[in-house]
């Protein structure tokens, strides 16, 4: 027994380092094939060519045209879904953000919804968040732009609520159906990885022009994380609290309302918050629908070059995030304690009290002016416009040629050599690479999967395009893990740290990528190298809060052993913070990896070509139309195909 | 007791509030009626400034001598034209060229007629920033730009010259034209109109040479005037064969269109948009009042109407 026990894992230690060695071996091999064969059948189509699959896709796209107003699928289906939607918006913005019923503004005046929301936040998450939430709400006013944000709000909440009330139900079917489950997966990941301008256009064919097409839109984004994180959070219930109710005699219906859904209700409170997230960040781009808000704002001063103003809007959408963020965090963290009875006597008469003062507020805001009209915010706007335009004139003046020192660095040492290797491989050399790193990482079902993913991808006839567009996406994710990685061991190990750096990660989460394209084309120029930086501004505050969670989780004692031990700040870091934070590693990868390819298509329009661009082509031009959802569908597979490489175990779904 | 208490001190200080009085919201004090001869007009708004120029003047005189209902939509073109079908869309009122797009929703879902020029000449070609023309007076002819190539290298385009192209709406055919003309010259997409003014604008200011594909009218040219490269005169047909081509883009004639159902009903707002038109200076001039100085669409209209009554009553028929 002691022989078995000793070498079993020496065994063990001695197969281990194969892995490494392996894929530099497959990694050799592959430049030693290349260099005689690099060039040849690398399957090049030129921007302005097409596929048969791509015009097929057009006529596909003409027909539905053609057939929108005699065929009844439209008459009583589209269309009703239609009508549900627009009244419900139209009905918010009455209340909230337009002149309605007769009347010069709308029912709430800004008096009334600051007083509602700092009520309402207060209710569910306590006292800090409500103050924010208020003190959030004037400084939109304050910007200038309180109708723009309450239809943004308006909008963000119809699509909220519709995409709740489908994907909670979802979630929770796929929480108990393993089938369900496995069946809903790739949809998910699908709505998520799909580039958005690919359906804009099909979306207002057939839900029209309108609020309705541009909350569908929303939605589509929005609604995953919610049925993402319904079925973890179910999942996740112990299976012995399952079973002690089982057998107490429940049925699966009491055993789902007693027992599953309150153990999960902090989970599904976090699919919520995300929800919101992902809903707000699809603002700028329904605004190419005609979404009202405060994307149009975005917009309309882009197309002026207007960084000010684009920034002031911007930095609306995330106050607003913010304070959806924190509000729906502390009611998750509240959901399940229970105050002491000192507090919960007070809470009722508190209760009461601020629900007259709302009514108060709300009844002001409906009769008076003053609570109607957001007051003339004493400048504040035009303050931050000009500040931003002035921080972004001196950026660009000062430090572009540091900047493009940087970018000439990282694509002459970094990128070009891994698009040569890529885009010059002939398609059955990269592909078997990509085969054999999946089975050698994730095993036989990661490489029937990558195999597929890469029989798929040169049927969208847009192979070297995905290549190129890989060869960024891999440069993009090595750079958001080493920004992970180092700040988020830091934010993790040092809280004052995490307090300064978390709203900057907020505020490059949420704010739109419209907003700093402009200085950013102004330092990079328009290169694949800024597309690259784009998509690690959005990427790395995900990456980076997961590893500072990891971190932050680490048991105590474990590192208390580790300072008895007289380990070093380094060696606590390299020895024992960072390998027992691995998994968090690899899901902040994961992650950074998907939101990096949700930033292709901004990419195309600074300058990286390749897939983004045949996106945003598609998008522009009739002709151009099939080939842009053939490059949405490439997107996709390469995101899949990564995806089931890189996967060690980690189910994705708690994206936070 | 204290929820009494409670109740009592917000009502009073409600009380309190509302005796401090302001302003009361009346009932309906706008809605003029007399709208019945125009009724509603759902105006595209293409995402270029010089379109947006265009649709707030015939919105503004639409809405002022008309009494039209106007609603602005903000939508890329194809989905604007896709809106003649639905009739979300009455008309467009600055189209460049595309044939694509008029061949689909005119001639074979027949949604969509012509409502004639807007007067705007649409310019497209190669241009490079004013200080490049100053100091390399023949590089705007393209028979000298090879002599130039090694200038315009970039980390985009090798060893080659960088040719900055692409806004996605517009059709391109450099590649073709790089490939027959023999230029030593690299196609780099840069995918939006904010890239290549970025580009420019960057270009004049650190005195970094780029050329690239641009347009006129556009209102970024009051900002800096760009030199265009000539290229061999364009023919009638010369641009027949797309990977053939080795001749200058045609010059556009700008036009507006307009859904079938609207043309049809030929109302106020038609009439309207049918007989305006106007130069590429006038567009120049109220685009500059919105994008330097940073006028509201409508105010830029209103000023511009303001100063020429005389073309606005050509346009009305009065």
């Amino acid at each position: 027994v002691t022989a078995t026990a000793v070498t079993a894992p020496l065994a063990r230690t001695r197969r281990r380092p194969r892995k490494p060695v392996l894929i530099a071996a497959i990694l050799l091999a592959w430049v030693a094939i290349w260099i005689p064969a690099h060039g040849t059948h690398t399957l090049s189509l030129s921007p302005a060519d097409l596929t048969p699959l791509h015009e097929w896709l057009n006529d596909v796209n003409d027909t539905v045209g053609a057939n929108r107003n005699s065929s009844p699928v439209f008459l009583y289906f589209f269309n009703e879904i239609r009508a549900v939607i627009d009244t419900l918006v139209t009905f918010l913005q009455d209340v909230i953000a337009q002149p309605s019923f007769g009347r010069p503004v709308p029912v709430l005046g800004w008096l009334g919804v600051v007083a509602v929301v700092a009520y309402v936040s207060w209710f569910f998450a306590g006292w800090k968040p409500a103050l924010l939430a208020a003190a959030g709400f004037v400084l939109l006013g304050m910007q200038g732009l309180w109708t723009e944000s309450m239809d943004t709000l308006a909008l963000t909440i119809a699509a909220v609520v519709i995409a709740l009330a489908a994907g909670i139900p979802l979630g929770i079917w796929a929480g108990l159906s393993d089938r369900f489950h496995r069946l809903i997966t790739p949809v998910l990941d699908f709505m998520q990885t799909m580039p958005t301008f690919v359906y804009l256009a099909p979306l207002t064919l057939l839900f029209l022009i309108g609020p309705a097409s541009a909350t569908i839109a929303t939605l589509i984004y929005a609604a995953p994380p919610a049925i993402r994180l319904t079925a973890h959070g179910i999942r996740s219930v112990p299976p012995s609290a399952i079973e002690a109710t089982t057998s107490l005699g429940s049925t699966r219906w009491q055993t789902l309302r007693h027992v599953l859904l309150p153990l999960a209700r902090r989970t599904i409170v976090l699919g919520v918050n995300q929800t919101i997230m992902a809903a707000l960040s699809m603002v700028t781009i329904a605004a190419l629908i005609d979404a009202p808000g405060l994307g149009k704002t975005v917009i309309k001063a882009l197309q002026t070059l207007d960084v000010g103003t684009a920034f002031n809007a911007g930095l609306a959408i995330v106050v607003m995030a913010v304070v959806l963020d924190r509000v729906t965090t502390a009611a998750g963290d509240r959901v399940r304690q229970t105050g002491p009875g000192r507090q919960r006597r007070l809470r009722r008469p508190l209760v009461v009290g601020g629900g007259v003062l709302v009514a108060v507020c709300g009844y002001l805001s409906y009769t008076y002016y003053w609570a109607a009209e957001f007051p003339d915010g004493a400048g504040v706007g035009s303050a931050i416009s000009r500040t931003a335009d002035s921080v972004a004139l001196w950026a660009q003046t000062e430090l572009s040629t540091a900047t493009a020192w940087l970018k000439d660095l990282v694509t002459t040492v970094l990128l070009n050599p891994l698009q040569a290797l890529l885009v010059e491989s002939p398609w059955w050399l990269a592909g078997a690479v990509a085969v054999a790193l999946g089975a050698l990482l994730g095993g036989v079902r990661a490489a029937l999967t990558t195999a597929a993913c890469i029989g798929l991808i040169i049927g969208t006839g847009l192979w070297q395009d995905s290549m190129t567009t890989l060869a960024m996406t891999i440069v993009a994710t090595l750079l958001v893990m080493v920004l992970g990685v180092g700040v988020g061991v830091w934010m993790g190990r040092n809280r004052y740290a995490d307090r300064i750096i978390r709203p900057v990660l907020d505020a490059g989460q949420t704010m739109p990528a419209f907003v700093y394209l402009v200085p950013f084309l102004a330092l990079f120029s328009a290169t694949r190298f800024t597309a690259i930086v784009a998509a690690v501004v959005f990427a790395a505050p995900v990456a980076i809060k997961i590893v500072a969670d990891g971190i932050r989780g680490i048991p105590a004692t474990t590192v208390e052993a580790a300072t008895a031990a007289g380990s070093s700040t380094w060696q606590m870091i390299t020895k024992v913070q960072i390998p027992m934070a691995r998994r968090s590693l690899t899901l902040a990868a994961n992650q950074g990896l998907i939101y990096v390819l949700s930033m292709v298509v901004v990419g195309g329009l600074v300058g990286a070509g390749a897939l983004g661009y045949d996106v945003v082509a598609g998008f522009s031009q009739g002709q151009l139309y099939g080939k842009g959802l053939a490059a949405g569908a490439a997107i996709v597979l390469l995101g899949i195909m990564l995806d089931r490489i890189a996967r060690t175990n980690p189910p994705k779904g708690d994206n936070s | 007791m204290r929820l009494t208490r409670i109740a009592a001190a917000a009502t009073i200080t409600a009380l309190t509030l509302t005796a401090c009085g302001g302003e009361k919201i009346g009932g309906t004090p706008a809605g003029e009626t007399s709208t019945a001869a125009c009724g509603a007009f759902n105006l595209a708004i293409n995402p270029w400034v010089g379109y947006e120029a265009t649709a707030a003047v015939i919105a503004y005189v639409a809405t002022r001598d008309l009494g039209c209902q106007v609603t602005k939509k903000d939508l890329k073109e194809e989905i604007a034209w896709q809106g003649f079908g639905t009739g979300e869309v009455d008309a467009v009122v600055e189209n460049w060229g595309h044939d694509d797009l008029k061949k689909k929703y005119i001639d074979e879902q027949k949604t969509a007629v012509s409502a004639g020029s807007t007067g705007n000449k649409g310019i497209i070609g190669w241009y490079v920033a004013p200080w490049m023309a100053a100091q390399y007076p023949d590089i705007t002819d393209y028979k000298n730009l090879n002599k130039y190539a090694e200038l315009f290298k970039t980390s985009e385009s090798g060893d080659k010259g960088q040719l900055l192209d692409g806004d996605p709406s517009f059709v391109t055919n450099d590649e073709a034209l790089v490939k027959n003309l023999k230029l030593d010259y690299k196609v780099v997409y840069a995918g939006s109109e904010t890239a290549l003014i970025t580009a420019f604008r960057q270009s004049e200011a650190k005195k970094t040479p780029v050329i690239g594909y641009f347009y006129e009218p556009q209102w970024f040219l009051s900002e800096l005037k760009l030199a265009k490269v000539s290229l061999p005169a364009y023919t009638a047909g010369c641009d027949a064969d797309a990977a053939k081509v080795a001749c200058d883009y045609p010059e556009y004639d700008l036009d507006k269109i307009v859904s079938k159902k609207f043309a049809d009903a030929n109302g106020p707002a038609y009439q309207l948009v049918k007989a305006f038109s106007w130069t590429n200076d006038d567009q120049n001039l109220v685009a500059k009042y919105i994008a330097e100085d940073k006028l509201s669409a409508d105010d830029a209209a209103k000023k511009w109407v303001e100063a020429n009554e005389d073309k606005v009553k050509a346009w009305l028929g009065r």
